[in-house]
């Protein structure tokens, strides 16, 4: 294992967080503070609890999964494509480290990001309503996990794009949207049966169903199918990037 | 003889059909310089590409000092350094940030002693915090050779190193070539359209075109094998033509008659200068000045790929 590389490619990517600080930590912090005034204030002011739980502490962890989901991505494709961008590959390419390597570099230094942003988030949320980690050790595995899986689709996007466009596509079109119509900001028992089922093929419900579950006991779907779930995922994006690798697509000639 | 790299039957044909690489067989000597000239699209970018790892090989196999580049890779790439052609950079990144990420990337533990000397021999130490998109296009290159030696390679490639640079850095970068060969025992590979370049520090010149190494050949050899000198002697009196009795060589009359000139093989057994000049005399033809010129590697360069065409 060359440590050494996959050391230099972490600093050197977390470095980029330091550097756009405002853009990284303070942009986060301020629609999660947005999200909470229109949705835990506004919103919150007319729904009382849900499953016992108060609006404003239900929708935390849904919150803390959008950001964590969307910065994930962000932070991996952007990580991986930049250096495709500017031709700086040659040099990772070049290098005696293997597939493995090159993705926990990278892969580790965007999920760093994430777990750091999903940590602020956390306190942040904090000063505004009351929270509360029933199971810290499961609430710290689907954060990781979700860091960790969501990052690897992020690098797979990363590759796969060609274009700035493409490197918006997906999360704009596809995980936004999922992330909304995943129970971030309701339970699933609040909508009409039809749309009860046609939520359940949205893979993102069962991450923020059991996130929430690791901090009030309450979800949507039994906790063992999220994480089934989740690792299912993870798997999916690990045998994706192995292939990548294999087969150099997008990398190399 | 172990060599530094060697390369057996080589090819590479990209998707789109076009064989970049044929067939290519090549030994690199340990510590020599090798110049690789070709016109653009020979095929010097692909064949440094799928050494470094780059580009995937169609066909062929490469090892470097024993190690294969497919299932020994990283004892293969830890021995190679390469400043490639464009100018990839990190824009946002410090000189020493990014040369320093270099050094890690081929695995080797933080050197700042050697990554400082590096930035001084490379006249980089004044920039070493300035971010690099702050730098000249001349300091940006220097820079993508601080990266390349900044683990410490045994094998460097440069791949059209002195492109758009300007006569300094171009002198300091065959000093700093020769210096890496004599001190470091370093063996460099470099592409070039500068025939000046290869003429000035290569001890062994290959030709490619069209994917297809035309030779390789030691400099001085090459240049006495195939090249040709010619005698310019400038006469006393304008000739209007060339006299019967010269028929037999290959002369040119030029500057309206003031000039002839003699082309002739070195490798001949005889030259027949002595022979001309006897013949010149009995013609009544007197000699103002002569001189002797021999053809560049240049000339060889454009016969050579003139030939395969």
């Amino acid at each position: 294992m060359n440590f050494e590389a996959v050391k230099a490619i972490y600093i050197f990517e977390m470095a980029r967080m330091r550097r756009t600080l405002l853009q990284s930590v303070v942009s986060p912090v301020l629609s999660t503070s947005l999200y909470f005034i229109v949705f835990g204030a506004a919103i919150g002011s007319r729904i009382e609890e849900i499953n016992g739980v108060p609006y404003g502490s239900f929708i935390v962890p849904g919150l803390m999964m959008l950001t964590l989901l969307q910065n994930s991505i962000s932070n991996a494709s952007f990580g991986i494509y930049f250096p495709k961008f500017v031709g700086t590959i040659y040099e990772v390419l070049s290098a005696p480290i293997s597939f493995l390597e090159i993705v926990l570099g990278y892969v580790g230094a965007a999920a760093t990001k994430s777990l750091i942003l999903g940590t602020i988030i956390l306190a942040t949320a904090h000063l505004f309503v009351p929270i509360e980690i029933r199971h810290p050790f499961w609430m710290l595995f689907f954060l990781v996990a979700t860091a960790v899986t969501f990052s690897l689709f992020g690098f797979i996007i990363g590759i796969w794009a060609d274009n700035f466009e493409k490197l918006q596509l997906i999360p704009l079109l596809v995980v936004t949207p999922l992330v909304f119509l995943g129970g971030s900001f309701y339970s699933i028992e609040m909508l009409p049966e039809f749309w009860q089922k046609v939520t359940l093929a949205n893979p993102v419900l069962y991450l923020i169903s059991g996130f929430r579950w690791s901090f009030y006991e309450t979800s949507d779907v039994s906790v063992t199918v999220s994480i089934a779930m989740i690792s299912l995922f993870l798997a999916l994006c690990l045998g994706l990037v192995w292939w990548i690798f294999k087969t150099g697509y997008r990398l190399k000639v | 003889m172990q060599h530094a790299i060697s390369i057996s039957r080589l090819s590479k044909v990209y998707d789109s059909g076009l064989a970049a690489l044929q067939e290519v067989d090549l030994d690199i000597h340990n510590g020599e310089i090798l110049a690789l000239l070709g016109p653009n699209g020979a095929g010097k970018t692909t064949l440094i590409s799928i050494v470094c790892g780059i580009v995937n090989a169609t066909n062929g196999k490469v090892s470097v000092q024993g190690h294969d580049i497919i299932s020994e890779f990283r004892a293969a790439r830890e021995l190679i350094g390469l400043v490639p052609q464009e100018l990839h950079v990190e824009t946002f990144e410090t000189v020493w940030d990014t040369v320093s990420y270099s050094r890690g990337l081929f695995g080797k533990k933080p050197k700042p002693e050697l990554i400082e000397q590096l930035l001084r021999d490379l006249t980089l130490w004044d920039k070493k915090d300035n971010k690099i998109l702050e730098l000249s296009g001349g300091m940006k290159r220097r820079v993508m050779i601080a990266k390349a030696l900044a683990h410490e390679p045994k094998i460097l490639f440069l791949d059209e190193p002195t492109a758009g640079v300007d006569v300094e850095l171009r002198k300091d970068m065959w000093q700093l070539v020769r210096r890496l060969r004599e001190e470091g025992g370093v063996t460099i590979i470099l592409t070039t359209h500068y025939i000046e370049e290869a003429e000035e520090i290569a001890d062994r010149v290959g030709v490619i075109n069209k994917g297809r190494l035309i030779l390789v050949e030691e400099k001085n050899e090459l240049m006495r094998k195939l090249g040709k000198k010619q005698l310019t002697l400038e006469l006393n009196d304008v000739l209007e033509s060339l006299p019967e009795a010269l028929g037999r060589y290959d002369l040119d009359l030029e500057n309206g008659g003031e000039r002839l000139v003699y082309r002739y093989d070195t490798q001949a057994e005889r030259t027949g200068i002595g022979s001309l000049l006897a013949d010149l005399n009995r013609a009544g033809i007197s000699i103002k000045d002569l001189d002797t010129e021999q053809s560049s590697l240049e000339d060889i360069f454009v016969t050579l790929v003139e030939e395969t065409r």
